[in-house]
C-alpha cells in the first residue's frame, strides 16, 4: 500500500529536541519559521541571529547557519551581516526582554534604517531564562520576581507597545502582531512571517512579526490556563493584527 | 611609489581600504571622527558600504555581524567610545571573528576631554571586556606607520582569526605626514569557517557560547593556543641606539616618537641613552626589553598617563636594574626637553 506524507519535520529544523518547557509557544514558533525558509526555498541562504534568552538555542534547532548575538543587539548584528552579505537572507529571533528593553536602541534603528532583515518577536510578558522576572512588556498587576506585588504604573511604567511604537517609522515594510493559541491564529503567523520574509526579499524594508507567547513555567500556569490567561489579557493589552504591510497580497 | 600628504587618521582609513576593507561601522567622536568621515567619502568611490552605526554598542556589533559572514571590516573610535564596545569586543574575540579596530586615546577617565593620551594601555592589552581573551595591539608612532600597520593588522586579524586593536592617540591622527601605500594585491578567503548558507554541507554555527563549562574551556584552550602562537611570532619592537646604552627609555607610540628627540638631545651631550619602543602592545616584547636593558644602569618608561605600560616593563625588567617612570596624564603631552630634565635628575639623583 501506497501512503502519502502528510506532515513531517519542516527541512531547516535540525532536528535537535527543543529545550524548552511544555506548553512554552517558542517551539510552534520556530517550526513556522522553519516552513516558511522551507518554502521560499531560502534554506541555503538563511542565517539566523538568536538572541540571549531563553531561545539562546535557536540557532541549533535551526539547520541553517547561525549565530547568537549579545543580549539585545541581534538586529545590530544582522545589519553587519547583510550589509556585508546582501544575498543571505537574515532574521532575528528575539524575546521582549532583548528587544524591548536592552536591545530597543538597535531594533528601533534599524527599523528606522529599513534595514533587510526580518525580526521575530516572541512576546511573553516576562523574563523566562533568568527566571521570571518584569519584562518592558510585563502588564499593570502582573506579578513577577521582581515586581512581587504586581507592576505598577507609576513605579515601573507601562507596558512596552512595540508595534505601536515603529509602525510610524518609514523604514518598516511589514510588521504585525499575532499569537499561536489556535490553529486559526497559527495559520494567520504563518502567514505573517511568510510576508515578513518577503519583505526582505523584495529589498521593501525592516519586518518584524510579534507573537504573543505563552510562558507556563514563570507565569505559574499549567499550559491550558497559560492560554487562557493570555487570551484574556494580553490581547486586550496588545492588540493583534497587521500594522503595516507593504508586501501587499499575491493575485 | 608616490608620497601623499595625509593625516594619521585619514592614512589608516586609505590603508584599510587597499588592504580590502569595503565595510566600515562607527560612531562619531573626537578625535578621531575625521576616520569616519573618511570611509564616509571613500568607501562608496570603491564600491564598499559606510555605516554611521547609532552608538558604538551597535557599531561593534555590526561589526560582529560583517566579520561573521566573512568579510573584512573595521571601525574607529575613542576612549569613552571603546568602552562602550567592550562587551562586543569580548563576544568577537570569543568566537573567533576577525576584526580591526582603531582607538584614538584621549584623555580620561570619564568624558575626560580630546587631547592625546595612552591611558587606555590597561584597557587594550589586560582585556577591557570580560573573560579570558587578548587582543593583538599595535601601536605606531608615525603616519606612515600607522598605514603600514593597518594592512598589517587585516592580514593579522584574518591568520588568527582574532580581534586587532589599532592604539592611536590624537596626536597621531592629526598629524600630516608624507605617506606611501602598499599596492599589494588583496586576496583572503574566510569560506571555511563564515556563516554564508548551507549550502552542500552541515549547517554552521559561529558563537562566544557553550553552556557546558568543559565545552567553554576547550574554546577557551584553543584560544590561549592562539595566543601563544602570537607570542611565538607576532612581536614587534624597535630599538635605537641601545647597543651601547647606559641609560634606556622604553616608550610606544606618540611617545616613542618624542623619546627619539630626547635620545638624540642625550647623545648630543655625550649621555649614552637609548630607546626600546614596543610596537606590539600585546603581544608584549618581555624577552628583547630584558635583553636591550641587560646593560643598563637605569630604564625610564615614559607614557602619557600615570605609568600603565610601566608594569609590563617592570615584569620584563624584574629586579635585575632600577626602573624609573614619567608620564602625563589627562591629555597632557611630556615634551623632549621636560622628559631629558627628568632624565637628568633621575641620573644626578643616583650618583
Ligand atoms: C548584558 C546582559 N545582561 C543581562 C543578561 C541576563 N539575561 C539573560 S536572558 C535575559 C532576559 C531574557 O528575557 P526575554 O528576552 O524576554 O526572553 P525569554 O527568556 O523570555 O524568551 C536576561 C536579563 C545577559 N545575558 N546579558
Ligand atoms: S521559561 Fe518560559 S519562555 Fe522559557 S522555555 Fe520555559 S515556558 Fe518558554
Amino acid at each position: 500500500m501506497d501512503y502519502k506524507v502528510a506532515y513531517k519535520m519542516p527541512r531547516s529544523l535540525s532536528g535537535k529536541q527543543f529545550t524548552y518547557c511544555p506548553g512554552c509557544h517558542h517551539g510552534i514558533v520556530h517550526r513556522l519559521i522553519a516552513e516558511t525558509i522551507d518554502e521560499l526555498d531560502l534554506r541555503e541562504k538563511t542565517i539566523i541571529v538568536a538572541p540571549v534568552g531563553c531561545s539562546v538555542f535557536a540557532y541549533e534547532f535551526f539547520d541553517i547557519d547561525g549565530t547568537v548575538a549579545p543580549h539585545g543587539r541581534a538586529p545590530a548584528v544582522a545589519t553587519g551581516m547583510k550589509r556585508a552579505r546582501p544575498d543571505l537572507t537574515i532574521f532575528t529571533y528575539q524575546g521582549d526582554g532583548d528587544l524591548a528593553a536592552i536591545g530597543t536602541a538597535e531594533m528601533i534603528h534599524a527599523a528606522n534604517r529599513g534595514e533587510l532583515i526580518t525580526t521575530i518577536f516572541i512576546n511573553n510578558a516576562i523574563y523566562g531564562m533568568t527566571g521570571g522576572q518584569m519584562a518592558p512588556t510585563t502588564l499593570l498587576g502582573m506579578k513577577t520576581t521582581t515586581s512581587p506585588y504586581g507592576r505598577k504604573a507609576e513605579k515601573e511604567g507601562y507596558p512596552v507597545h512595540v508595534c505601536e511604537i515603529i509602525k510610524e517609522l518609514q523604514g518598516v515594510a511589514f510588521l504585525a502582531r499575532t499569537k499561536v493559541t489556535t490553529p486559526r491564529d497559527v495559520m494567520t503567523t504563518k502567514k505573517y512571517i511568510k510576508k515578513a520574509f518577503q519583505a526582505q526579499l523584495k529589498g521593501l524594508g525592516y519586518s518584524l512579526v510579534e507573537v504573543l507567547s505563552t510562558c507556563p513555567t514563570n507565569w505559574g500556569l499549567s499550559p491550558e490556563k497559560a492560554i487562557k490567561w493570555l487570551e484574556e489579557n494580553m490581547t486586550k493589552e496588545f492588540p493583534l493584527g497587521v500594522y503595516v504591510d507593504k508586501v501587499g497580497d499575491a493575485k | 611609489m608616490n608620497k601623499i600628504m595625509m593625516k594619521g587618521t585619514e592614512a589608516i582609513g586609505e590603508a584599510a581600504i587597499r588592504a580590502g576593507c569595503r565595510l566600515y561601522f562607527g560612531y562619531p567622536i573626537t578625535p578621531q571622527s575625521e576616520l569616519t568621515e573618511y570611509m564616509a567619502r571613500r568607501l562608496p568611490q570603491v564600491e564598499g558600504t559606510f555605516l554611521q552605526a547609532e552608538s558604538e554598542v551597535a557599531a561593534v556589533n555590526m561589526i560582529y555581524g560583517a566579520s561573521s559572514v566573512g568579510k573584512r571590516v573595521m571601525t574607529s573610535t575613542s576612549s569613552p567610545g571603546f568602552s562602550l564596545m567592550q562587551e562586543g569586543v569580548s563576544y568577537i574575540a570569543c568566537a573567533q571573528l576577525p576584526s580591526v579596530f582603531v582607538n584614538v586615546v584621549r584623555g580620561g577617565p570619564g568624558l575626560g576631554d580630546i587631547q592625546p593620551s595612552q591611558g587606555d594601555y590597561f584597557q587594550a592589552t589586560k582585556g577591557g571586556g570580560h573573560g579570558d581573551y587578548k587582543l593583538l595591539v599595535l601601536s605606531p608612532s608615525t603616519v606612515q606607520e600607522a598605514a603600514d600597520l593597518t594592512g598589517v593588522a587585516f592580514e593579522l586579524a584574518d591568520k588568527y582569526r582574532n580581534p586587532v586593536l589599532i592604539f592611536a592617540d590624537g596626536l597621531l591622527g592629526q598629524m600630516m605626514e608624507p605617506v606611501s601605500f602598499s599596492d599589494k594585491k588583496v586576496s583572503y578567503d574566510n569560506s571555511s569557517w563564515a556563516l554564508i548558507g548551507a549550502k552542500n554541507r552541515p549547517a554552521r554555527q559561529v558563537t562566544s557560547f557553550n553552556i557546558d563549562p568543559y565545552g567553554l574551556e576547550k574554546m577557551n584552550l584553543e584560544l590561549q593556543k592562539k595566543y601563544k602562537l602570537m607570542e611565538e611570532n607576532e612581536i614587534r619592537y624597535e630599538t635605537t641606539l641601545t647597543e651601547d646604552a647606559d641609560i634606556l627609555i622604553v616608550a610606544h607610540g606618540t611617545m616613542g616618537r618624542i623619546a627619539k628627540s630626547v635620545v638624540e638631545m642625550a647623545r648630543k651631550d655625550g649621555l649614552k641613552v637609548g630607546l626600546f619602543r614596543p610596537i606590539t602592545l600585546y603581544p608584549f616584547p618581555y624577552e628583547a626589553l630584558r635583553k636591550s636593558a641587560a646593560d643598563v644602569s637605569l630604564v625610564l618608561t615614559v607614557e602619557m598617563s600615570s605609568g600603565q605600560m610601566l608594569e609590563d616593563v617592570r615584569l620584563a625588567i624584574a629586579e635585575r636594574t632600577r626602573v624609573e617612570f614619567y608620564g602625563r596624564m589627562a591629555g597632557v603631552v611630556p615634551m623632549p626637553l621636560e622628559i631629558y630634565e627628568v632624565l637628568k635628575q633621575k641620573i644626578g639623583r643616583r650618583s
